[in-house]
C-alpha cells in the first residue's frame, strides 16, 4: 500500500510523535525566545540609550529602582502595558514632563515596547526591614492608602492598585516603594491637569478631593508601606 | 327635681355620716392630678415632632464624625419636608471609627467580623462558593452610605421578607447573603462566622435608633427608566466605564490567584437567587457607587442599561430552583 506523506493517518506512529515533538520544540524556542529578544533590546536601551535617547538608568537607576531624592520613579516590576502607555502618552502630550517627552518622541514604537518589556521583567519592590514610623502623618497616609476616606469620596489607593499597593496589571501600576516626591508630583499633576492620561479620569477624581496634607501623607506612606497593617 | 336633690343634700348633711360636697372635692382633685400629668406630656410629645423639621439648618451632620475618632455620634435629624410617621423618619448616623474598636473578647469578635467582611475568601472560606467578598457590594468595610451599609441594616431586623415569606432575624439575613450573593452555604446558627458578623454589625450600629430608616440605607432607589433597559446600550456603557477593572469579559481582574476586582457574571460571581440579579438593585448600586470613586457619574439611564447588560449573562443557578 502506498503511503501518502501528507496524510497524518499514513504516518508511522513513531514519526507522528517525532513530528509533534519538532513542532513543540520549534514553538517553545520561538515563543519565549522572541520575548527574550525584546527584553534584551530593552536592556541595551536602558543601559546605553541611543541617538537622542538618554540611557534610562541615568535617572531610573541600574535596576530600575528610581531615584528617591530626585523623584524619578521606580520602573522595575511595573505592568508592561502601563509602562508602554506612559511612553506613548509622553509622545502624544497627554502626560507632560520636560525630561521624558523628548526621549519618548525619539523612541520608535518598537523601542517603546522593548523598554516596557525589559522594566516589567525586573523584580518589583519588596518590603525589607519594617519602618517604625507611627507619626500622625504616617498614620493618615496609611489610612488613606488602606481604607481611603469615603466621607470625601476618596477610595483606598489599594482598592485599585492591588493589595499592599503592588499593582493590578495590566492598567493599575504598583505604588508601594515609589519615591514620595514622585507620587506627590503625580497627584499634583492630576490636580493641575498636566497629567491627564489616567483611564476614565479615575485618578483626577481622586486627586481633586485630596488636600495638600493628605497628598503629602499618602505619598510618604507609599514610599515604604507597612504591609502587615492590611489585616489586623 | 331640683327640690328633691336639695332635700337629699340637706338630709345627708344632717345625718353627719356623709357630706355630699366630698363628691365635688374628689372629682376636682382627680381633674387636677390628671392635668398635672397629662398636659406636660402632651407638650413634650408635640415638641418632639416639631423639633424634627426645625433641625434643617444642619446640612449633613455627622459626615465628618469618622474623622474625629470619637464614639458613635449622636443621632441627628435630617431635613424633612414635613413631620411624618415616626416609622419613616430618616436620621443621619455615622458609625464608630475603626480606631475605636473595643478591646477584650467582644473586640476580638468584632475584629474577626471585620476580617470576614473584608476578606471573606480567607476568613469564611468554608461558606463561600465564588470569588466574591462581602465588601464588593458593601463598600468601605460595610460603612459607606448608599452602598447598603451594615449600620443601617442592623436595626431594621427582625423584618418580614417577601423573598422567603417569613420574619427574618438579622442572622437569617446574613445566611441569605452566603447562599445567594456568595453562592455558598449558610453558616449554621451559632457558628463563629455568624457571631462575628453579627458582632461587627452590632458594633457599627451602636447608638443608632432601631426600627427606623437611616439616611444612606441600602442603595438609593432610582426612578423608573425613561426607556426600557437595553443590553446593547448597556454593553457600550460597560466597555467605556467598567471593563478597565472588571475585564472586557466581566470576569474581574486577578492578582496572584485572588480577585482584585470582582467578576460580574460567570461561575465566580453571585448566583441567580441574589438580590443583585434584580435590575433595579443593580442599577441603584451602580449609579451610586460605580466606577469606584466616581459615583453618580453615569446617568440613571446608563445605570439601568448596564445593569441589564450585566445581568443578561449566565451565572450559577439559584439553589432554591435546583433543589426543587
Amino acid at each position: 500500500m502506498r503511503t501518502n506523506p501528507f496524510n497524518p493517518r499514513c504516518l508511522h506512529p513513531a514519526s507522528k510523535g517525532g513530528l509533534l515533538a519538532m513542532v513543540l520544540i520549534a514553538w517553545a524556542s520561538l515563543g519565549p525566545g522572541a520575548a527574550h529578544a525584546d527584553r534584551l533590546a530593552g536592556a541595551a536601551l536602558a543601559q546605553q540609550g541611543g541617538p537622542g535617547i538618554t540611557a534610562c538608568l541615568a535617572c531610573h537607576g541600574a535596576r530600575g529602582e528610581g531615584q528617591a531624592a530626585a523623584g524619578f520613579p521606580r520602573l522595575a516590576g511595573q505592568p508592561k502595558a502601563y509602562l508602554l502607555k506612559q511612553l506613548q502618552d509622553f509622545s502624544n502630550g497627554k502626560r507632560k514632563n520636560p525630561q521624558m517627552e523628548p526621549i519618548a518622541r525619539a523612541l520608535s514604537a518598537r523601542q517603546k515596547r522593548d523598554a516596557a518589556d525589559y522594566y516589567a521583567s525586573l523584580p518589583g519592590w519588596k518590603a525589607d526591614a519594617k519602618t517604625a514610623a507611627s507619626s500622625p502623618q504616617f498614620l493618615l497616609g496609611s489610612r488613606l492608602a488602606i481604607r481611603g476616606n469615603w466621607n470625601k469620596g476618596i477610595p483606598a489607593c489599594f482598592a485599585c492598585h492591588g493589595p499592599d499597593g503592588a499593582g493590578t496589571p495590566p492598567h493599575f501600576p504598583a505604588l508601594a516603594g515609589q519615591p514620595s516626591a514622585y507620587t506627590r508630583a503625580q497627584l499634583k499633576a492630576w490636580q493641575a491637569e498636566t497629567r491627564s492620561n489616567d483611564p476614565q479620569g479615575l485618578m483626577k477624581a481622586v486627586a481633586d478631593r485630596m488636600t495638600e496634607a493628605e497628598i503629602d501623607a499618602t505619598s510618604l506612606y507609599l514610599e515604604h508601606p507597612l504591609l502587615s497593617e492590611r489585616r489586623e | 327635681m331640683p327640690n328633691r336633690l336639695r332635700n337629699w343634700f340637706e338630709n345627708q348633711k344632717h345625718t353627719r355620716t356623709f357630706h355630699p360636697s366630698w363628691i365635688l372635692l374628689v372629682v376636682a382633685a382627680t381633674l387636677i392630678i390628671a392635668g398635672i400629668v397629662w398636659i406636660p406630656a402632651e407638650w413634650i410629645s408635640k415638641a418632639e415632632y416639631e423639633h424634627l423639621p426645625a433641625a434643617n439648618a444642619v446640612p449633613a451632620p455627622g459626615k465628618n464624625a469618622a474623622q474625629t475618632g470619637a464614639a458613635p455620634t449622636a443621632v441627628e435629624p435630617l431635613p424633612l419636608p414635613a413631620p411624618t410617621d415616626p416609622k419613616t423618619i430618616r436620621v443621619d448616623f455615622s458609625p464608630p471609627d475603626v480606631d475605636d474598636l473595643p478591646s477584650g473578647a467582644f473586640g476580638e469578635t468584632v475584629r474577626l467580623g471585620r476580617n470576614i467582611f473584608n476578606d471573606t475568601q480567607t476568613y469564611a472560606r468554608a461558606y463561600v462558593g465564588n470569588g466574591l467578598n462581602c465588601v464588593n457590594c458593601h463598600l468601605d468595610e460595610g460603612r459607606k452610605a448608599d452602598s447598603a451599609p451594615l449600620w443601617a441594616a442592623y436595626g431594621m431586623f427582625p423584618a418580614y421578607r417577601e423573598k422567603n415569606r417569613r420574619v427574618n432575624s438579622y442572622e437569617d439575613r446574613l445566611t441569605g447573603c452566603f447562599r445567594f450573593s456568595m453562592n455558598g452555604k449558610a453558616p449554621p446558627p451559632g457558628s463563629k462566622e455568624l457571631i462575628a458578623l453579627m458582632s461587627y454589625s452590632y458594633w457599627l450600629s451602636r447608638g443608632a435608633p432601631v426600627g427606623v430608616e437611616l439616611a444612606g440605607r441600602g442603595y438609593p432607589k432610582l426612578a423608573e427608566p425613561q426607556r426600557p433597559p437595553d443590553e446593547a446600550r448597556g454593553k457600550k456603557v460597560f466597555e467605556a466605564n467598567c471593563a478597565i477593572c472588571h475585564g472586557a469579559d466581566g470576569q474581574g481582574t486577578q492578582v496572584s490567584g485572588r480577585y482584585a476586582f470582582p467578576p460580574l457574571w460567570g461561575k465566580d460571581s453571585y448566583n441567580a437567587g441574589a438580590g443583585m440579579t434584580q435590575i433595579h438593585n443593580a442599577a441603584a448600586f451602580i449609579r451610586a457607587n460605580m466606577p469606584l470613586g466616581q459615583g453618580n457619574k453615569l446617568t440613571e439611564q446608563e445605570a439601568w442599561d448596564v445593569a441589564k447588560y450585566m445581568n443578561s449573562h449566565s451565572r450559577p443557578a439559584d439553589p432554591r430552583v435546583t433543589q426543587s
